[in-house]
């Protein structure tokens, strides 16, 4: 199994390991529960250096970015733009974060587990572009640094020329090195994601951890996401699934890219909805559960958990058109038994991103 | 104080005459994690030895519970209702449920040492 250049870090916290997209990661040191807390009211750090980087270089960086993404690049080198990679049928490849270094150089953040296929799959689509693709994921460690209090961490680690909003990046030295900061996130909280070579992130790691940040693992990424509603690739999102139906239209452009028009027919006439549920009845809806109205089957549920800052039992699922309306009554099916959820709207917390400086 | 057996799907049963309650080890509720939420049986149900009963819940996971032995639910703890995390923190002493057992069918349990043992 691959590791990240911290495992000797996790493993001396003693955290409970767990395979990931093919590399050994924490799930969690303390508790999910803890770290999903500490992340709401304060700050945690997580190491998300298995995600991969994919560097898109040539005359036609941006030209070929915007043909094989959903979304507008430009050439702002201090935006961090969300972006999908569809296949011509308009089916989700992979969602991306995409920082424009310059109109040479553009830097795809990916899922670990879709790397080498994204890689595979943007490599045969170059036809006549001016483009090399490099699969950099090897030279990159990444970390997170999430929490009401990230800010006051991150004055203390580093100092930037610029303040940062919400989806913008830039770069510092810290030695002479360069590394790439971004106020980005997974987690509904404001915060930082920060990039380097291996040794630059350890160094930071280890600061971090003397300033009294909580480690969070994976366990708690995934319930923290879940809270903001944020999709996770292999969940919400799959090469079965479209970005109208994922609800992220937001990050769909007018014009022509690969799949552009299989979406626009999907616009056109929409079947399912990616929903909020609620429990009504005491139970956890968890991922793979079927959703009934007046017991026909009209969806599943994608990611569902019962959270340490929530009462009820929620999910996000996917549900036909004509039972998705926002207080549909339905039943989820756990262990045999039908239990009374409802369609809420697809917002359990009110995200806490640093939209103005 | 009665027996203190083990099964391989984790959970403990202690018996007392013709009594018998059931629980989930430490080693279960450590690999659960943060438990959230338990789903028990009602009073009366019989469960067949093998049998799923019930389900205890953590933060990441369902982990259905199997019945050691056979038996007629006589109580079920319902602080656990309120308070699932009791189950983290004395498993070994926390019993989910007390089964009124015709016959002692201890096929495939284990004692504490050998159930300890086959987690290492």
């Amino acid at each position: 199994m691959k590791t990240t250049s911290l495992h000797a870090h996790h493993i001396a916290l003693n955290a409970k390991m767990v395979d990931f997209g093919g590399f050994d990661m924490p799930l969690f040191y303390s508790s999910i529960t803890h770290e999903h807390q500490q992340v709401r009211h304060a700050v945690g750090i997580f190491d998300v250096s298995h995600m991969g980087e994919l560097m898109i270089t040539g005359n036609d960086a941006l030209l070929f970015s915007n043909y094989v993404l959903t979304n507008t690049i430009t050439e702002n080198t201090h935006k961090v733009t969300y972006a999908l990679l569809c296949d011509h049928d308009g089916m989700i490849i992979d969602d991306l974060l995409v920082y424009v270094m310059d109109a040479t150089h553009v830097l795809f953040v990916v899922n670990a587990s879709n790397t080498q296929k994204d890689y595979e799959w943007i490599l045969r689509q170059k036809n006549n572009f001016d483009v090399n693709i490099n699969d950099v994921s090897e030279a990159y460690s990444q970390i997170a640094i999430q929490g009401p209090n990230a800010e006051q961490i991150c004055t203390s680690l580093f100092t930037l020329d610029t303040p940062l909003k919400f989806m913008e990046y830039t770069t510092f030295t810290k030695d002479d090195h360069p590394l790439i900061i971004s106020r980005t996130g997974y987690t509904g909280e404001d915060g930082y994601e920060i990039y380097g070579s291996h040794q630059d992130i350890i160094d930071l790691w280890n600061q971090a951890l003397t300033l009294g940040i909580t480690p969070c693992g994976l366990g708690a990424r995934d319930t923290l996401r879940f809270e903001a509603t944020l999709p996770l690739y292999g969940h919400e999102l799959s090469d079965q699934i479209n970005p109208i139906e994922a609800g992220l239209s937001f990050a769909v452009k007018h014009d022509p890219f690969i799949g552009s028009q299989a979406i626009q027919h999907f616009k056109a006439q929409p079947t399912k909805k990616l929903v909020g549920i609620k429990m009504m009845d005491k139970g956890i809806p968890r991922e793979g559960y079927t959703l009934y109205d007046q017991d026909v089957k009209v969806g599943y549920v994608t990611t569902g958990y019962l959270l340490p800052t929530q009462s009820s039992g929620l999910a996000l699922a996917f549900v036909n058109l004509t039972s998705a309306s926002l207080g549909t009554s339905l039943t989820v099916e756990i262990r045999g038994k039908h239990l009374a959820c409802q369609v809420v709207k697809k917002s359990f917390m009110k995200k806490n991103y640093k939209k103005g400086v | 104080m009665g027996t203190k057996l083990y099964s391989t799907s984790d959970e403990w049963i202690l018996i007392e005459t013709d009594q018998v309650s059931i629980g989930i080890t430490k080693y279960a509720a450590d690999q659960l994690g943060d438990i959230v939420f338990i789903d028990l049986p009602s009073v009366g149900q019989t469960i067949e030895k093998d049998g799923a009963f019930g389900a205890v819940e953590s933060v990441k996971a369902a982990a259905d519970l199997y019945a050691p032995i056979a038996g007629e639910v006589i109580s079920v703890n319902q602080a656990l209702l309120d308070a699932p995390e009791l189950l983290n923190e004395d498993p070994e002493n926390t019993f989910i449920v007390t089964l009124k057992i015709d016959q002692l069918d201890i096929d495939g349990l284990m004692d504490e040492t050998t159930y300890l043992n086959s987690k290492n």
